[in-house]
């Protein structure tokens, strides 16, 4: 953990550790005794963290235990969702410069093969003279779900909130849902997929949506494991321009990690409009238009060229 | 069946028993189903392989995946759903023949019941196995009745078409009833094992009046019943495609254009299977050219219809030339898909119109050439309903492998394509092996209503 990285994702991730650290403590210095008898030496290298009285810490290095992956909520549970909770994203076009990190990171974190890619950033052109731009797009977890309608076995379903899932466990693989989405937004296990001995052999997740399937349908899950434990989704941490802000919008914010806004401000401020608005599928993904662009279109041509011959 | 219960008092009274009897050996040595001859034993050779190759490419589509297939994430349903398609398509017209003739009254077209039946039965038997080579998953099939979700156009199929097998099969079933009786009254030319076959499945039948009452009012109901059950397997099997946004399928006119679609390939199979069975056994007598003619007509009455519905589902879009539709259109009419596009309008539709609508276009060999040229023609329109609409994503295709952005079936979805087609006509062949392809009983009926 990086002292220099303020992220919000190590923020959480940090104070979820000092949480752990806490639990049955009464002191700071009870962390640090728990830590001395697993026989650590302070390394001089201090992380600050947030203690459950809310004051700030500073605490060795190597006094940090690493915190066991909290168990993966059963079946049921991924059903439902996270109680009062409506997750949104908001991808701001005039940002992104078609880098492909959220991509990469995404790929890596659901252990995709190659090819099969959950994120896509599309080259854009809405008419003759208007200006290209990068777009990418993920899941728009729709609100009225064309995929949802369609599946004849309930194995993609809607949470209460809002992130669509996939039970592979149950997935028949008759691709309707692929052919339901006008995002384009699923992908299919045409064959095996190439996975580690010990990733394959895990019982499957809807949340981590990890191990994939062969025959069984995958797609961007909104991170829902992540997002579970307060932390947000790998394209998210992963953007280096901040082009992908994810939040719950019944508390009307968003943050790319660096940046925190507030949602209804950011969609009114910026004329954020959603995808195929005329279809009625309501999706959950918000664009923000290319306006006053950061960077030119033409700097993401290289990196489209490697990945796209 | 009043008929049967008038025939068997002229068999009793008015004319001489004799006469009666040797006209009726006459029609029975006829139909009575025969023993494959040499050409028979090739044709069951040739596709009994044909559908070996195809178990084995599906063998290897269950052991390596989907992935033996062409079909990748945007082509994401291939020829598996649209042979799909067509033999849901073919089956209907099991319900044409049979149930519409005979409420409609029409007499003629009893010695064609049989065959329609069949061919009906065999198409419904593999439009469902398809549809399992197509799934995933497909050792998950039972999960369809475990959390099957009403909402989803799948289960609508699965209900209807299981629905509609069962009434087939019944409609196959007991207009076949007095048939057996006659087969197990004829029994020298039957196997040992066919005879316990015929015995298990008939020999309740005495043909008593009191059965054939039952039997009449059975095959009466299931005729009444098969009309809107055989509109709603096709019209469900076109909302497969109508629910979803995509150009090309987004279309109110879909459901019509299917049955139209259907009735029209489900005749033309008809007329092959007729012009086959009657070379083969020499039913000269029984499939007249009149039935040619008859069927010529009704070919160009369907072929006719569908070219109206066809014209609905293009003109009209090609007229806007919608921005998300314009690229699929210009695909279909001038782009990768016009060679295809136009010879399934030209060979399925308008060339066997145009044969047909002449009074020597209605001869035997003609009307089966037309036939062959709507059931080819109606194969590759399926293909062309289903594929190119896929390659028109709302989104670019973008970010995925060069293979994803195109598709021609691999080696594997054309082996068990065409093991799908062999082993649907194998259906057939055998059917018309163990069975009178035409009805033996009312084709006697008949004969005594016109000797009269």
């Amino acid at each position: 953990m990086n002292q220099e990285n303020n992220s919000r994702r190590d923020f959480l991730l940090t104070g979820i550790a000092a949480a752990t650290l806490a639990v049955g403590c009464n002191s700071k210095k009870d962390v640090f005794e728990a830590g001395a008898e697993a026989g650590a030496v302070a390394s001089g290298r201090k992380v600050k963290l947030l203690s459950v009285d809310g004051e700030v810490i500073e605490v060795d290095e190597a006094f940090l235990k690493p915190v066991p992956h909290l168990p993966p909520v059963s079946n049921t549970e991924a059903r439902i969702g996270i109680p009062g909770k409506k997750f949104v994203m908001v991808i701001d076009l005039s940002r992104c410069k078609n880098l492909k990190k959220c991509q990469s990171a995404c790929n890596h974190a659901h252990e995709l093969n190659p090819g099969e890619n959950w994120i896509k950033v599309d080259p854009m052109q809405n008419a003759d003279h208007t200006a290209p731009y990068w777009e990418p797009t993920t899941c728009m977890h729709c609100d009225e779900p064309p995929c949802v309608k369609v599946c004849p076995v309930d194995a993609t379903f809607k949470r209460e909130d809002g992130i669509v899932l996939i039970d592979s466990d149950r997935c028949i693989g008759c691709r309707f849902c692929m052919a339901a989405c006008p995002y384009s937004a699923r992908v299919f296990n045409w064959g095996e997929p190439d996975l580690p001995a010990e990733v394959a052999a895990q019982p499957y997740s809807a949340e981590t949506s990890i191990p994939q399937k062969k025959g069984t349908v995958g797609k961007c899950d909104f991170c829902a494991d992540m997002t579970r434990e307060g932390m947000l989704p790998h394209c998210v941490s992963a953007c280096p321009n901040g082009v992908f802000a994810f939040g719950d919008i019944n508390e009307d914010s968003v943050t790319n990690g660096a940046e925190t806004f507030r949602f209804s401000d950011l969609i009114r401020d910026k004329a954020g409009y959603r995808l195929m608005e005329d279809l009625g599928t309501k999706p959950s993904v918000y664009y923000l238009p290319p306006v006053s662009r950061n960077f030119p279109f033409e700097s993401g041509l290289e990196n489209d060229k490697t990945q796209n011959s | 069946m009043e008929n049967l219960v008038i025939k068997k008092e002229i068999t009793n009274g008015q004319l001489p028993a004799d006469a009666i009897s040797l006209a009726n050996e006459k029609i029975i040595s006829d139909l009575l189903p025969q023993k494959f001859g040499k050409a028979g034993k090739v044709w069951v050779g040739v596709l009994s392989a044909i559908c070996l190759i195809g178990l084995y490419a599906y063998y290897r589509q269950l052991r390596y995946g989907l992935i033996v297939t062409s079909m990748r994430d945007y082509v994401s349903w291939g020829i598996y759903i649209s042979n799909f398609v067509f033999f849901v398509a073919i089956s209907l017209v099991g319900s044409l023949i049979t149930a519409v003739f005979r409420l409609a009254g029409v007499k003629w077209g009893s010695p064609l019941t049989r065959i329609a039946e069949i061919i009906a039965v065999a198409a419904i038997i593999f439009a469902s196995l398809i549809i399992i080579v197509d799934m995933g998953s497909p050792e998950r099939f039972y999960n369809l009745f475990i959390y099957g979700r009403i909402q989803s156009p799948i289960i609508w199929d699965v209900i209807v078409i299981t629905t509609y097998f069962f009434i087939s099969i019944l409609l196959l079933y007991y207009p076949l009833l007095p048939d057996i009786q006659i087969l197990l009254r004829f029994k020298e030319g039957t196997g040992k094992r066919l005879y316990r076959f015929y015995s298990f499945i008939g020999s309740f039948w005495k043909g008593t009046a009191e059965q054939f009452e039952l039997s009449e009012k059975a095959i009466n109901i299931l005729c009444i019943a098969i009309i809107p059950v055989a509109f709603t397997i096709h019209t469900v099997t076109s909302w497969l495609f109508a629910t979803t946004y995509r150009p090309g399928w987004d279309s109110t006119n879909f459901g019509a254009y299917f049955i139209a679609g259907a009735f029209l390939v489900g005749a033309g199979a008809v007329v092959v299977a007729m012009f086959v069975f009657r070379k083969a056994y020499h039913l000269e007598k029984y499939i007249t050219e009149d039935h040619f003619e008859k069927m010529g007509r009704i070919l160009v009455l369907l072929s006719l219809l569908y070219l109206y519905f066809n014209m609905n589902e293009f003109l009209t879009p090609f007229f806007k030339m919608k921005e998300s539709e314009a690229s699929y259109l210009n695909g279909l009419f001038s782009g990768d898909f016009a060679p295809l596009f136009w010879f399934a309008i030209l060979t399925g539709m308008i060339v066997p119109t145009l044969i047909l609508l002449f009074k020597k276009g209605r001869k035997p060999l003609p009307v089966f050439v037309a036939g062959v040229m709507v059931v080819v023609g109606a194969w590759f329109k399926r293909y062309l309903i289903v594929t190119p609409t896929l390659l028109h994503p709302f989104l670019p295709m973008h970010d995925v492998p060069a293979s994803y952005r195109h598709y021609f079936p691999s080696w594997e979805e054309w082996a068990i394509t065409l093991g799908s087609l062999a082993g649907a006509m194998l259906i057939i062949t055998i059917l018309a092996r163990i069975f009178p392809i035409i009805p033996i009983q009312e084709t006697i009926t008949e004969q005594h209503e016109t000797a009269e």
